[in-house]
């Protein structure tokens, strides 16, 4: 007989005091290729009011397109030291804030490749468990063929899509919206 | 082309839905649209991978950094992470943190006006080991009142976060003690219709690795996510 996984619980009001050990907003370190940007934003609850107590954990592929980890057999480079994975506090003031390099394609689910993206999970007070989203680049032409934004109703699609914004280059906003017309598109991973 | 062997959905009742009326800070912070089922790629079977050098050396013992002992009962608690197949989850980063005996958390927002205490911070770091097992010392952590209901006070619990192999495996949950008289009417812990998955968070006395004169031992296994079988050829 198998087992059940265990189920799943809030982080509650007082996580930082686990989690802020291993906070990482920066990451790609010297030397990591690819082209760098920084991604900022607020998470809004359904007020609209900017939530404070919010936790993205993210999880990315390397300029190359190869995540480092062993279940990626791909013939592509590793970065010496980029892992992929971030973990990023929302501020007292709502705004969170990480760098990164933006991430090359990696396989699809039935072949061919999908447009570059980031995994994040998100976690907070108020969520029994986490909620997973994703993170795609603007103007980037292979969006257009990516199978998880096919998934999507075209008109929800801007929330998973980050933002140029106006004088400030290299840096995107992309948020994370829990309600209303405008609520972020959230998938399905079974947990 | 070979499919990637995802892994499996909950079974059902187990895993909570992101509304539950009942924990008030879920209302205005559930999403409202149905979320997409997405098939696992392979940016799902990955994920972030630490090795031994990330857990300092006295990080798994909680009640240890300090210039004094933490005020509180002193306990062990231990188990193993296994997958939903029965194997071990070995080289895991298991992570808790908790509140003090008073029942305060060292947190700016926690305004619970119990003392803390200088002798606990309430956060720990372990890696389990080859068979998946992991272990802790720390204090038993108490009760605190929070403003969800009238008169409402959180059992014991220490919170714990699991990485896994995978995206796909990250779990966040909760550990309770046994004969706690708050778990039935904590809303938290009733987040899920299946009564058997809700009292798997309870963990057991356990005289194994209680030692004398030292520590009560607490054991409490985690399941992660298993994988289907074998990855469909096509």
């Amino acid at each position: 007989m198998s087992l059940q996984a265990t189920t799943s619980q809030t982080v509650g009001p007082f996580f930082r005091i686990g989690f802020e050990w291993l906070h990482r907003d920066n990451l790609a370190g010297e030397g990591v290729s690819g082209e760098r940007v920084t991604i900022q934003g607020r998470v809004f609850d359904g007020d609209g009011i900017p939530v404070p107590d919010a936790m993205l954990e993210i999880w990315q592929a390397n300029a190359h397109g190869k995540y480092a980890h062993p279940e990626d057999t791909q013939d592509k480079p590793l970065e010496p030291g980029f892992t992929g994975y971030g973990r990023v506090p929302v501020a007292a003031d709502g705004v969170f804030r990480f760098v990164t390099i933006k991430p090359g394609p990696v396989p699809g689910p039935e072949g061919g490749e999908q447009a570059p993206h980031l995994l994040v999970s998100v976690f907070m007070r108020g969520l029994l468990r986490r909620l997973v989203t994703r993170i795609y680049f603007p103007d980037d032409p292979r969006n257009a063929a990516d199978f998880a934004l096919n998934l999507v109703e075209p008109e929800r699609r801007f929330t998973l899509i980050a933002k140029k914004i106006v004088g400030g280059p290299g840096t995107l906003e992309w948020n994370v919206v829990l309600q209303g017309p405008d609520e972020t598109v959230f998938f399905d991973l079974g947990l | 082309m070979t499919r990637l062997a995802g892994y499996r959905s909950p079974y059902p009742g187990t895993q909570p839905n992101h509304l539950h009326p009942p924990y008030v800070s879920s209302i205005k912070r559930a999403p409202t649209k149905p979320q997409i089922p997405i098939p696992s790629t392979l940016s799902e079977v990955t994920g972030p991978l630490f090795g031994p050098a990330i857990v300092a050396p006295h990080a798994s013992d909680l009640t240890s950094g300090h210039s004094g002992e933490p005020l509180g009962e002193r306990i062990i608690v231990s188990g193993r992470v296994l997958d939903e197949n029965s194997r071990p989850v070995a080289n895991t980063l298991v992570e808790i943190w908790q509140a003090n005996a008073a029942g305060r958390y060292r947190h700016e927002w926690d305004q619970h006006p119990a003392p803390l205490d200088p002798n606990f911070s309430g956060s720990g770091q372990a890696l389990t080991d080859g068979e998946g097992r992991y272990r802790f010392v720390t204090i038993r952590p108490g009760a605190y009142p929070w403003r969800n209901h009238h008169n409402a006070w959180r059992p014991a619990h220490i919170h714990f976060s699991v990485f896994g192999p995978a995206f796909a495996t990250r779990l966040v949950t909760q550990m309770y003690f046994p004969g706690d008289p708050l778990i039935p009417f904590d809303p938290i812990f009733n987040c899920t219709t299946d009564q058997e998955a809700r009292n798997r968070l309870i963990s057991a006395f356990d005289w194994e690795t209680t030692l004398p004169e030292q520590a009560l031992g607490y054991r409490f296994d985690i399941i992660l996510r298993g994988r289907d079988a074998t990855p469909m050829e096509e």
